[in-house]
Formats: structure tokens, sequence, C-alpha cells
């Protein structure tokens, strides 16, 4: 029986990858990647096969989950099997199922970790790890559909005093990913069915676009000003603060370009 | 001659309610409708001075002329005068062949009377029945006109008396199918009845004709008749009892004008409140009311584009209106009305209720839709669904013959898709499949002959006539789980057959999905026996009768799952893991339900595939069978060839149900399984030099014998491009 290690690759481009994470795969005998569950936006894939030295097979969703990455299974089976993925590898739900059934067929499984966009927004925003309630991702609408779902688990979580980090729904298939405005759009629609006064014009915002690059936008304000910010292109994503911390409330001040009112709220 | 007459004058009298008939000629095929309508236009019709030169006979499309029958229907206008009085009835021809009975069934909605025309030599035939029972459903009044009574005299050599005599039988065995058929308010003043000037008898082909009454007035009697082929002189009658004197007399003087008929006839095509606005405005046919029009037929015009046509039940309508089709859920301008006259459509300004009219400019109209003017979208009901006697069971497969055409091939079948509301057409790029289903041969004959002449001389391939199953279950099948693809989401799932009650109750339209969950539920509970928690919370009603049932309890999020769930169900149904047929009569309970916290991780691409996979895992424990249509089949022969076309039907998997002498004439009805109609007629007619005329009709569903269930499903995988083999449920459910 072989060895499946999870490499994940960080967070911007090749070079984010751990030394450790490299080595692992120069070791390997099959070396797999997807990048359909985030956008990493300075990746070059003839780079990062430069630095693996050894060719990289590009898994679909379609092969990870309908056909239960067979074909890295069977690999893991017989050598030892690197799985490249953006971020750190297991933080989204994605591919634990992978690694629960390569276990139980006796394929070993390692995970090398890499920086994700958790972390990264905590640090470049300054709201503290602490303070963040259940996290949730805003989905593309469907046409005559809204989901609830991301308005009610900032209303819950506000109402807990606890921030809520918002993904930004991703096509990678068809090269569609989520804008800030549109995620707050969706939220606004929501508002205007269920009238909680949950996102509003002046409910207090952060807005993050490419965490981990060398020129990541990082600018917190009112719903009403961000949506109209400019945060160039992707990925993109979004705090949502409850009652702040005086050191937060510095933080997004002198960080992110915060109103100075925002003090107001420190508890 | 057609009577020439200034629009405006026509329009002066289209808003004379009393004077007006909304009227349609329904018959068995070959009866003579088409004949007796044109006459009736040669004599009566409608014409403005501007295309009067260009009038032409109803049957006017090539094809119809070249077959002798029917296959559109068609709507004119007609003028007639009784005491100086002009009367305006507006008319439409209807086919007589069962594939094209749909088209009846929708022309029934926008009129209000019906002349039935009954063939003397062959008497009241399957299809008589059929197209009365369709009428009485709708409420619409018949009047009846024995036709070709000429052939009594002249082939069949008949007396006076033997001739009265076959007249009083077909009288009696019509007013039987308005007994068996028509509502208790209704039959006894509707039954026919030569002393009331309902019945009408002549010779549609020599033009002539007459009621009791017009016959007294001329002093006129059958022996004068029958004397007058003797001595050759029926060219006489034309004369003496005009053919549209005696119909028309018949119509205006029997059939409702659309004020009487709207007060009982709204209620049945329309669940509405009656005494809303809307309601009381149909009720009393007001042209001050809201502008309701209901569709009856929706044509593509190559220079026009689609053409609507309807009846008007309130309102008025006129060009620029801006009005809301309920069921398309759409605005539009109204960019021209036309009206018929004689056969064609003359621009008009405006049209007052009552009558039909024609509208351009409303791309998503179809057949059965409902129009509302603007201000009135919200508070409006949709009349009743069209219903359909019979069901699309043939199906061929169509590929132009090169490869450049096919844009154009997939163009066309969108139209023919939009004008025949019973052909279904699929359209599968991903297979490379293009198929037309249909009624039955004749109809796919035809709508390929049209798929040639709209694509302008479009080379299109055919396959060979294949008949379309259905999948079901027997017995309950496992709560069956399946994940989804990302694994974070479960269903369990539960398939057992629905009551045949029940499915005939939705194929009566008592239970229909747009009635509303609430509505479901209280007719499920009263009428089909169900525990109210399951009557409830039916979710969806899919198309071929099978239903989906929730009996999870507080599950969170189902809510934002409930529409991707929905369409897992209906995606499976349309195709059964036997050979990927539809489903027919399944009722599929979702038991339980496991989401992921995060929406994206439970969007349809996971939802869909988990719900299907749960449902086809289930339904293969649940004793699977596959269903296969029979027609009912009515052949009509000379007594010497009986046991040769009872020997063929048995053959042929049928069963012989009754037989009945009429003269010498045997007719014999059963059932025959669709499949081993092909090539029937060649058989037939070897078999009785030619004499048995037959006509076969959808009837119902039937298990397939088990010694060549396997056989026919195997044949049906391998055509689809699938494996042999059945699968097994294991592929469909998963383990915790
Ligand atoms: N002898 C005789 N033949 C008639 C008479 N009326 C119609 N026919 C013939 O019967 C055949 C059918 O007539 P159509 O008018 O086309 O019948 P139809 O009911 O419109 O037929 P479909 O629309 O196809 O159902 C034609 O050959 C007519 O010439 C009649 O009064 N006497
Ligand atoms: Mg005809």
């Amino acid at each position: 029986m072989g060895e499946l290690v999870f490499v994940g690759l960080g967070l911007y481009n090749e070079k984010d990858i751990s030394l450790r994470g490299l080595e692992e795969i120069r070791k390997a005998d099959a070396v797999f990647a997807e990048f359909y569950t985030s956008l990493m936006p300075g990746l070059s894939f003839q780079k990062l096969e430069r630095l693996a030295r050894k060719k990289i097979t590009v898994v679909s969703r379609k092969i990870l989950e309908e056909e239960d990455g067979k074909p890295i299974s069977d690999e893991a089976k017989k050598g030892k099997v690197a799985f490249l993925v953006p971020g750190d590898p297991l933080i989204a739900t994605t591919h634990v199922d992978l690694r629960i059934r390569a276990e139980r067929q006796g394929i070993k499984t390692r995970v090398i970790h890499g920086s994700s966009i958790v972390s990264a927004v905590m640090g470049l925003s300054g709201l503290q790890n602490y303070k963040y309630g259940r996290s949730v991702t805003i989905p593309f609408p469907k046409e005559g559909f809204t989901y609830e779902t991301p308005y009610r688990v900032i209303m819950e979580n506000r109402t807990m005093g606890l921030h809520t980090l918002c993904y930004l729904d991703i096509k990678a298939e068809e090269q569609r990913y989520m804008t800030i405005k549109e995620g707050l759009q969706s939220l606004l629609d929501v508002e205007k069915q269920k009238r909680r006064h949950v996102i509003t014009p002046s409910t207090l915002v952060l807005g993050v676009a490419r965490a981990g690059s060398d020129d990541p936008t990082v600018k917190a304000g009112y719903v009403g000003d961000i949506t109209n910010h400019d945060f160039g292109p992707p990925p993109h994503i979004l705090v949502f603060p409850a009652k702040l911390h005086f050191m937060e409330a510095e933080a997004l001040i002198t960080l992110a370009g915060a109103p100075e009112q925002i003090r107001e709220i420190v508890k | 001659m057609p009577r020439f007459r200034q629009t405006s004058d026509i329009l002066k009298l289209m808003t004379k309610k009393q004077d007006i008939r909304d009227i349609g000629i329904i018959a068995h095929i070959d009866h003579g409708k088409t004949t007796m309508t044109d006459s009736l236009l040669a004599e009566a019709g409608l014409l403005s001075p501007k295309i009067a030169g260009e009038a032409r006979a109803l049957d006017y499309l090539e094809e119809e002329q070249k077959r002798g029958i029917t296959i559109k229907t068609a709507n004119i206008s007609l003028l007639h005068e009784i005491e100086n009085k002009p009367y305006v009835v507006n008319l439409i021809d209807t086919p007589g062949h069962v594939d094209f009975t749909g088209k009846v069934t929708r022309a029934l909605r926008a009129i209000d009377g019906v002349v039935v025309v009954v063939d003397a030599v062959e008497e009241v035939m399957v299809q008589t029945e059929t197209v009365t029972r369709q009428a009485l459903e709708e409420r619409v009044r018949p009047v009846l006109f024995i036709n070709k009574v000429d052939r009594l005299i002249r082939e069949l050599k008949l007396s006076s008396d033997q001739v009265q005599s076959k007249l009083l039988r077909i009288i009696r065995d019509f007013n039987n199918l308005i007994d068996l058929y028509g509502e208790p308010e209704y039959k006894d003043q509707w039954r026919v009845d030569p002393a009331k000037g309902t019945v009408a008898f002549g010779s549609a082909l020599h033009r002539w004709g007459f009621t009791v009454d017009i016959a007294q007035q001329k002093g006129i009697k059958f022996s004068d008749v029958v004397e007058a082929y003797h001595k050759e002189q029926w060219q006489e009658l034309q004369k003496t009892i005009p053919l549209h004197q005696a119909i028309l007399d018949m119509v205006v003087k029997n059939l409702p004008n659309p004020i009487d008929a709207q007060k009982y006839r709204v209620p049945q095509i329309w669940k509405g409140e009656p005494d809303s606005e809307i309601g009381q405005a149909m009720l009393n046919c007001d042209d001050n009311g809201p502008t309701v029009i209901c569709f009856t037929s929706a044509q593509m015009d190559p220079h026009a584009g689609l053409v609507a046509t309807g009846r008007i039940f309130s309102g008025t309508i006129q060009e620029g209106d801006q009005i809301y089709l309920v069921g398309a859920k759409k605005e539009y301008r109204v960019q021209q009305v036309s009206m018929y006259m004689g056969a064609f459509r003359e621009v008009v300004n405006r049209l007052v209720a009552g009558n039909i009219a024609a509208l351009l400019g409303l791309d998503l109209a179809r057949a059965g839709e409902t129009l509302i003017n603007m201000s009135h979208r919200d508070a409006m009901i949709p009349f009743e669904r069209i219903k359909y006697v019979s069901e699309p069971v043939i199906t061929i497969a169509v590929e132009p013959k090169h490869p450049k055409d096919l844009p154009r091939l997939v163009d066309i079948m969108h139209r023919l898709a939009i004008e025949d509301p019973n052909l279904v057409t699929t359209i599968n790029k991903e297979t490379g499949e293009y198929l037309l289903s249909g009624m039955g041969e004749l109809h796919l004959e035809i709508a390929v002959k049209f798929l040639k002449d709209y694509g302008g001389g479009l080379e299109i391939l055919t396959s060979r006539p294949i008949v379309v199953y259905r999948e079901s279950i027997t017995g309950q099948g496992v709560v069956a789980m399946g994940k989804s693809p990302n694994k974070h989401n479960k269903f369990w799932i539960q398939a057992e057959p629905l009551e045949g009650k029940l499915i005939e109750m939705i194929e009566k339209g008592e239970i229909m999905e747009e009635m509303g969950r609430k509505k479901i539920g209280t007719v499920l509970y009263k009428e089909a026996g169900w525990p109210a928690h399951e009557a409830r919370n039916v979710w969806a009603l899919e198309e071929h009768k099978n239903m989906l049932v929730d009996m999870a309890k507080g599950i969170q999020y189902l809510r934002e799952a409930r529409d991707m769930i929905i369409a897992g169900f209906r995606w499976a149904a349309q195709a059964g893991p036997l050979c990927e047929e539809p489903m027919r009569g399944v009722k599929v309970k979702l038991m339980d339900v496991q989401l992921h916290e995060d929406p994206v991780h439970r969007g349809p691409a996971q939802v869909m595939p988990a719900t299907r996979r749960a449902f086809l895992g289930s339904f293969l424990t649940a004793g699977p069978v596959l269903l296969e249509p029979v027609y009912k089949i009515g052949v009509s022969v000379p007594h010497q060839w009986v046991g040769e076309v009872t020997s063929i039907i048995t053959r042929k998997r049928g069963r012989i149900a009754a037989s009945e002498q009429k003269g010498s004439i045997t007719m014999i009805n059963g059932y025959i399984p669709v499949s081993e109609t092909f090539g029937l007629s060649a058989e037939m007619r070897s078999a009785t030099s030619g004499h048995a005329f037959w006509q076969s009709q959808f009837d119902h569903w039937e298990k397939v014998p088990e010694s060549i269930a396997l056989t026919v499903i195997e044949e049906i995988r391998k055509r689809r491009g699938l494996p042999p083999e059945i699968p097994k449920p294991s592929k469909f459910i998963d383990e915790a």
C-alpha cells in the first residue's frame, strides 16, 4: 500500500507552497492537483510543474466527486501520491471524504498545511480569531430563488457578538468569481424580503481582495460605500464584524480605512 | 354566393352579441365536415371585397388535398339571414382522424355549439362518440347533421321507408351518447329531435339539406328526395332546399349566442370566483369588463410571426393594448388584432367579447393560455387546463441528411412544437437525438412532411417508428439512501405505486400541480383517503403521473434544497432505470434528509443527483415493470371476413371486446398493443381484400407480458447505447 499526502498550495502563486510540501511533491510517484475550489490569481501551472520537476495531473470536480477520486486512490494504492490543493487542503470540507475513504482502503494519509484565506483575512483586518462565529458561503443567485442561509448566519452570529466570514461563490469551470458587490447585492435582496435590518446601507462590513498577494485590497466601511468601492480583480471575500474590541476598531481604522465613528461600537 | 360587406359593417354586426354564434363542425373521419363547410363558405362566406378574389376551399394545405383529409383546424366566418335579419356565424372546421383529436379538444374551448356530422351509411362511429363526448364535457351544445343521404338512395338503393328508419336509428344512437356523457342538467334539453329542428338531413356533396321545419315550409317529403334521385334530378334539390340554409337555420335557431352560452359555460371551464369582477364580466360576456381571452391555437406565420387565436370571454381587445399572459407570466403589447372573414385574416381595430380574435406579437401565447389586461393581472385565475383524450405513444428519430442543416431542423422542430401541443419534440444535443412523438403513424408522417415543407425542402432522414413505453412498480421499495457527489448530503427515499384511482383523478385533471399544495392536499385527504400528513405535503406532480411527497420532519435548510430535490425527482422520473423510459404512477416519499451547513456544499449539482440516485435505487427494489401503450381498435368489415380480422387481432396479442352487426357490416371493437400495429394496414388489406376499415386510438397502459419484457428492455437499452444489463439497486443505493 502506498501513501496519499495532501499538500496545501497557499494563497497567491506557486511560491506559496512550503519547503516540506515541495519535498513531498518531488518524492512522489504521482502528483495530482485541483483548482476548482479556489482561485490562486498568481499561479502559473508551468512554473509549478517546473518546481515539482514532474508532470502534474489536474483533476476536475467530476473526477473527485462523481468518480470518488478514483485515479488518485488507484495510484495511491501502488505508490506515493501528492495531491495539491489551493490554500490549506482540508479547511473547506470538500476533500475530507477522499481522505476518509483512502484510510479505509488502507492508504496512509498525511497533511502538509498551507496558508489559508481564514488566517489571511484575520491577519489583514485585525479582527481577532477568538471572535468569529460560523462562516458561510454566499452562492450565486438562481433565477427566482434566494438563499437565506447567509443572511441568517450573519444575524445569528451577530446576536452572539460574533463576526461572520463570508466566502463568495466561485464557478471555476466558467471562470466566474463572485465579487464583493455581487455578494452584498445578494444579501440586500434577502433583506428586502426579510426586513430584519441585518444588512442595511449603514451596516459595517469589511472587504478583502487578493489576500496573500503583493497588492491585497483591504477596506472596511458601510455597506452603501463598500458596494461601490473598487476592489480590483478576484478573489474577493467579506467579513461582517459584530461588536468590536477596541483593538479591532483601531486596526480597522488604521489598516482598512474604516471611518472613525466605528469607535462608537466598541463595547 | 359569398357576401361582400365593408369591414366596418361586419364589425358592427360583431358587436351585436345576440346575433353571433360561435360553433364548430365535428365528426368521425370522412363523414363530410369539410365538404359541408366548403359549401357553406361558397354560399354564405363573409368576405371583404379586398380578399374575395382569392377565396378557396378550406382544405388548402397541399397535404390535405392529396390525402383528402383535414389535418388542421380552420376558422371562417359566415353571414346568414333569417327573415332579413343578419347573423354572424364564426365557425371552426376540425379534423376527424383520431391522430388529430387534440385539435378538436382545443377548438371546443372557443365555441358554444357544434354541428355533429354523421355519415348516413356508416352511422355513429368511434370517433363520433369521442368528439361528442368531448363537446359535452366542455358544455358545448350539439345539433346533428346526417350526411350522405344520397348514398342510401343511390348505392344502398333503400326505399323511402328504409331511409327513414335508418335515419331514426342514427338519431337514437346519437341521443344515447348524449344520455351517456351529458351532464344531468343539460342532457334532456340537449337531446336532438327532428321535430324541434335540431336534426338536419342531406348531402353535403350535392349541396342540399333540410330540417323538418324547412321540409314543411317547402312541402317536401322524403319520397320526393328519393324520387329526385331516381329521375336523376337531384340538382333541383340544390335550388329548392339548399344545404346552407338548413344548416345555418338550425345553428342560428338552436345553438346559443355567446351571452347565453357564457352563463353556463364559464363555470365549467374557469374555476375562479363567479362573484368577482372578472367572474361577473365573463358570465355576462361584458364588453366593458376586464379583457379576458382563452387561446385555442398558436400558428407560426412566416411573415407575421406567431398568430394566437382565441375566444374573447369579456372586454375588448385592441392594437396596442398592454396585456399579461397568465401561464407564461409575461407582459406584452398587442401588435395587431384581426378576425376571420371567410377563410382569411382581416386586420381590424378592435374586437369585443363573444368573438374569436387572432392576435400578433404575443410570442409565448400557446393553446390553452389565458390573456388578461394588465390592470387585472394579479386577480386572474387561469382557465381550466385543456384535457386531451390521447397521449403521444409513437416516436421517430429525425436527422437532417446534411449535418449543416441541423440548426434549421432544430428551429423547425421548435415551431412544430408550438403549433401542435400534442406533438412532443425532444432535442438532446448531447446524444444527438432528435425525436418526434405523436398520437399515431399518420400524425408523425404529417409532422415530418411539415418539417420538410417549413424547411423549404429540407432533406430529412427518419427512423422506423418506435413505441413509447413507461416504467412503473408493483410494490413498495426499500427506503434507499443516496449521497451527493461531495458525500456531504444524504437523502432517504421510498418509492411505491400510486393508487390506480388516483392516477385516474390526475388524468381527469381533478388533481393538478397548478392547484397548489393546499388544494391538492384537500382533494387527497377527502377524496383519495390519504392520511393528512401525507396529503398536505405533496411537493410535485410530474407530467407522467408521478408524485413527490415530503415526509421528512424538522429538517434545517430543507426549504433551500426543496426546488433542487424536486428537480432531481423530475429528472429521475423522466428516465427510469430499466431502460430510460419515463416512469408512470410512482409515489415518491422523501423520508429523511441530512444537509451540509453551507449552501454551496448543497447546491443543485449536489442535491439533484443524490435525490435521483435514492429514487432510482428504491424504484429498482419495488418490483419494477415495463408498461406498453394499448390502442382501442374499431374495425368495420363485411361479414365474410370477420374471422380473418379476429384472428389477426388475437395473433397480435390483441383481444376482441365486442362485435356488432350493422346491416351487411360487422363492427369489431377490441384492444391491441401499439407495438403490434406497425404493418397492420398491409396485413388487414391482404386478408380482407381491402374490405376492412379500421381506426385505432390510444386507450391505456398495460404491463408488457413477462415472457417478452426482458427482450423489449434489452432492445431499448441497446438503442440508447446503454449496457445490456438492467442496473442493480446497489448501483444507486449508497452505504451509510
Ligand atoms: N356521396 C357523398 N359523398 C360525400 C358527401 N359528403 C362528403 N362526401 C365525400 O366523403 C369524403 C370525405 O369528405 P370530407 O368532407 O373530406 O370529410 P371530413 O369529415 O372533412 O374528413 P376529415 O376532415 O378528414 O375527418 C369525400 O370524398 C367527399 O367527397 C355526401 O353527402 N355524399
Ligand atoms: Mg375535413
